[in-house]
């Protein structure tokens, strides 16, 4: 193996591939197409995987701090079920209709695609609505982000969800547009599935969020 | 710098906190480095604009997405970081020289000043010197490892690189405008909260980190797509070459652990900007969570930093050995190894923090455990090394003196692994020394091992080897000189982050470590005049083959430097070593008959807008400068819309253009030593160098 350099191109094969098949030539002929899409939507699985860890640490934040009401108002006292149970409605709800905003779009629907998303939009803002109404409602009662560790381990954790949500409705906007512009094209579709996985896991995160932090802080 | 200042605390609607009073015009080191570095940049500025070369810049650089170029100006900017980083390390030891009590009192920096400097060093050396040289041979090296013809995001690429220069920029503001950080590089709180850090200074350590660490998360996930998805034909998992191995797990890190530092950073400035109460003392805050936190991403991050340079060793290595690498799959699972260990070792930082015995028996034995797989990678090179026909070039140089150098500081780490030890050695000089001796001789060393070896690839020329050479030695004479001092004052009793002494037995061994710098400044020079020697007589150095060293990987099958397609014809794998099988069948430097048109990435702006807005918007959000704040974020949204909605984002290179470049490469392929077959008609040439 040594000074490969000088080896007679009589040689063939290495010592341990053995010879070659035939017609090799160390390069491919005839290219295959790339599948684009395909390495964006593999990306966006591995940037969900980098931003379950940033919930994972919010989460962990949250497990240090939650007890830690420092004399202000304890979330037991807060907290309302159904209140949040309504919410969870709403975000449960959208996932859905946003399975049927896909189903479409696989029917090569327009209609039913902007449609259903546009249902999924509107959810998504009654869920958000509600999220800063409960902010809002919870800071009048003494319970800001600024109040005490535990309220800041909340707010931090709800709120960069709520960020999350806010995002994907963003999103959806500029698929409008760019859906709008191009209908259903290789790319729209791509860009569609991506949302689609970032709006299911968002819901992921929120159930997540109900157990861990409103079933279990009324406990 | 906040002690003679007057801190705004009330934000104004236009200028934030921002008055004529927040530039330090009474601290002549900062006016006169402002003063020179103002001259620099104007002169820059201006010859780029006398010779009319902005639009060559914008074009072929700035909007570049071919991950060769950003390559490149990952390297070019790591370097100039690396002087100012450097600077703030002559200070520090200059300052130590003679700040002791008998001799001439305080020394010539004030503390607020030099706990900036120290603060400003580390930032700098991790975060805009290290970072960038590793994802710079990253950027230059893995497409081609894996026979691709750029990484699977090339907008996101230059994304990455423009959020990175912005964070390196913020950074440099803080110099002349406000101050920085006094805090050490990773700003514990309460030291970094509100209460004690008022001004800009920490803020400006939370922007500058917070925007270049949201790019290298993109570079993360770009690059393990890129390794999983992009790779030839044929090239499995247990063939991709070692260095695309030791990326994709550094990558892996990136993508799990830089969340924890997003998170930690947002935290920290939440609490010095709305008062929250994560890492506060009072109502409910716990500062060790930072401290948890902050580690829980630092300790991995060490391993990003370090993996790459094993892998650059494991390739110069095999190379200069002219033989296989010794346990290839042993060096694999290692690095995997290392690589899921980097999570359970982090609480080795704090031990005296007082976690409870078993708690620090746990990381302690965590830590030693790490330190096998470590061990097997020096086994295999030692190995591979053995019975080899071993060229001692200047990579190699680099190798070897690696091997001494981490060697030791591996050992002194276990010995801060025990939780015993480490309660004696914990924030001594002993502790800066271990790490100096692990970043400087592991990764650092590595880096400048991987610039040597892979300069040719990319530049088309070799370095000069007799200064590369003389780099090395002066380097590890330097570093020997300059470190192994601090572990004996740290045995000694000396803690880290002193601006002044009064025990003068310290005193001979911080002037033995200062001499020791200005040998590494000599060290630094050299290797500066050697690519500025290199890059003048590149006529003579010239590499027309594509493989100065004969080495192994695919990246030596294509031209010096690369056309930006890098493959005419994708390659099709069958061993790991691609380009020593190619040598050893005779099918190398053999010419295709025909070519196919090419799929490439149009250039982009995207990336340096949105890049250099975020750099608005971090000065704007350090500032308090609301309504900026707020613009530019709208502003970065609505650019990456635009971007969204833009057609022409690709094209084909046709086979006429392919055909063109090609034949001059094998053209030039002719013009090296004698035994050429050169026929440019047929289709096969052969070449045997």
């Amino acid at each position: 193996m040594s000074n490969t350099n000088q080896m007679s191109p009589n040689k063939v094969g290495n010592l341990i591939m053995g010879t070659p098949r035939v017609g090799y030539t160390g390069y491919i002929e005839k290219e295959l197409h790339h599948d684009y899409g395909g390495d964006t939507v593999f990306g966006f699985w591995i940037y969900i995987l980098s931003d379950c860890v940033l919930f994972a640490t919010l989460f962990a934040v949250f497990a240090v701090l939650q007890n830690n009401f420092a004399g202000t108002i304890e979330a037991r006292d807060l907290f309302e079920l159904d209140y949040v149970l309504a919410e969870t409605g709403l975000l449960l709800t959208s996932s859905f209709t946003f399975g049927l905003a896909v189903l479409s779009a696989n029917h090569k629907s327009m209609r039913g695609l902007v449609g259903w998303l546009m249902v999924t939009f509107g959810l998504g803002a009654g869920f958000l609505y509600m999220e800063i109404n409960e902010f809002i409602h919870f800071t009048h009662e003494g319970a800001a982000a600024w109040s005490s560790g535990a309220w800041s381990a909340f707010y931090a954790l709800i709120g960069t969800h709520g960020l999350h949500v806010f995002a994907g409705m963003l999103w959806m906007l500029v698929l409008f547009g760019l859906l709008f512009k191009e209908g259903l094209s290789e790319n729209n579709i791509v860009r569609l599935m991506c949302l689609s996985l970032f709006w299911h896991f968002l819901d992921i995160i929120w159930i997540c969020v109900f157990s861990f932090v409103y079933l279990m802080g009324v406990l | 710098m906040s002690t003679n200042r007057t801190i705004v605390t009330e934000a104004d609607p236009i200028f934030g906190r921002l008055t004529l009073d927040s530039i330090p015009f009474e601290d002549p080191i900062i006016m006169t480095t402002f003063t020179v570095v103002a001259i620099g940049g104007l002169g820059l500025v201006g010859s780029i604009l006398y010779f009319g070369k902005l639009k060559y810049l914008w074009e072929e650089w700035f909007t570049s997405v071919d991950h060769k170029k950003i390559g490149i100006m990952y390297v070019i900017v790591a370097m100039i970081m690396l002087f100012r980083g450097f600077s703030d390390a002559l200070l520090m030891r200059s300052q130590q020289a003679v700040a002791v009590a008998s001799e001439s009192g305080a020394g010539y920096l004030p503390p607020e000043h030099y706990d900036q400097i120290f603060t400003a060093h580390g930032v700098i050396m991790i975060f805009f010197v290290a970072m960038p040289l590793i994802v710079g041979l990253m950027n230059i090296v893995v497409p081609l490892q894996i026979g691709a013809r750029d990484v699977a995001f090339p907008f996101l690429n230059s994304l990455s690189f423009w959020l990175f220069v912005s964070g390196a920029l913020l950074m440099n503001i803080s110099l002349f405008v406000g101050e920085f950080a006094a805090t050490g590089w990773l700003a514990y709180p309460p030291l970094s909260g509100i209460e004690y850090s008022p001004w800009v200074g920490v803020d400006y350590w939370l922007w500058a980190l917070q925007i270049s660490g949201i790019g290298t998360l993109l570079t993360g996930v770009n690059f393990v797509v890129t390794i999983l998805r992009m790779r030839a034909p044929g090239m499995t998992l247990m063939k991709m070459p070692v260095f695309t191995w030791t990326s994709f797990c550094a990558n892996v890190l990136i993508v799990v652990a830089f969340p924890i530092l997003t998170v930690s950073l947002t935290l920290l400035t939440l609490d010095r900007y709305i008062g929250t109460h994560f890492f506060t003392g009072d109502m409910g805050g716990n500062q060790m969570m930072y401290v948890n936190l902050i580690w829980a991403w630092g300790h991995p991050e060490v391993y990003i930093l370090i993996l790459p340079a094993f892998g650059v060793f494991s390739e110069i290595t095999a190379t200069f050995s002219r033989k296989r690498l010794f346990g290839y799959t042993s060096l694999i699972w290692a690095t995997i190894c290392i690589m899921l260990m980097s999570f359970v070792v982090w609480l080795h930082h704090f031990f005296t923090m007082g976690a409870g015995a078993n708690v620090n028996a746990f990381f302690g034995v965590a830590t030693m455990i790490i330190s096998i797989p470590t061990g097997v990678k020096i086994f295999n090179w030692l190995f591979t090394m053995y019975k080899g026909q071993v060229e001692f070039s200047a990579p190699m140089w680099w190798t070897v003196s690696f091997f001494l150098t981490f060697t030791i500081g591996g050992m002194t780490g276990v010995m801060l692994a025990i939780p015993a030890a480490d309660f004696v050695l914990h924030n001594s000089l002993f502790l800066v020394a271990h790490f100096h001796n692990v970043i400087i001789g592991g990764s650092l060393f590595g880096y400048f091992a991987g610039i040597t070896y892979w300069w040719p690839k990319a530049t088309g020329f070799t370095l000069d080897e007799t200064l590369g050479k003389w780099a090395c030695g002066l380097w590890t004479v330097g570093f020997f000189m300059a470190f192994m001092p601090l572990y004996i004052l740290g045995f000694m009793g000396m803690t880290r982050r002193l601006n002044y002494y009064d025990n003068p037995v310290w005193n001979n061994w911080l002037l033995v470590a200062g001499a020791g710098a200005l040998i590494v400044l000599c060290a630094i020079a050299v290797q500066f005049y050697q690519m500025f020697a290199s890059i003048r007589d590149q006529k003579s150095n010239r590499d027309w083959t594509g493989d100065p060293w004969n080495a192994r990987t695919l990246e030596w099958a294509t031209s010096s430097p690369p056309p930006f397609y890098n493959f005419a014809l994708l390659p099709e794998v069958r061993d790991r070593d691609h380009w020593t099988d190619m040598k050893e069948l005779g099918l190398a430097y053999k010419r295709p008959s025909k070519y196919q048109r090419i799929h490439m990435p149009k250039n982009t702006w995207a990336g340096i807008v949105i890049g250099g807005i975020s750099l608005v918007l971090g000065f704007a959000m350090v500032w308090w400068i609301w309504w900026l704040a707020i613009l530019s974020g709208v502003a970065m949204l609505g650019a990456w819309i635009i971007y969204a909605f833009q057609d022409d984002k690709d094209y084909y290179v046709e086979v006429d253009q392919i055909e063109a470049i090609e034949k001059k490469h094998f053209s030039n392929l002719g013009r090296v030593g004698e035994s050429v077959t050169e026929d440019l008609e047929s289709d096969a040439v052969t070449i045997s160098v």
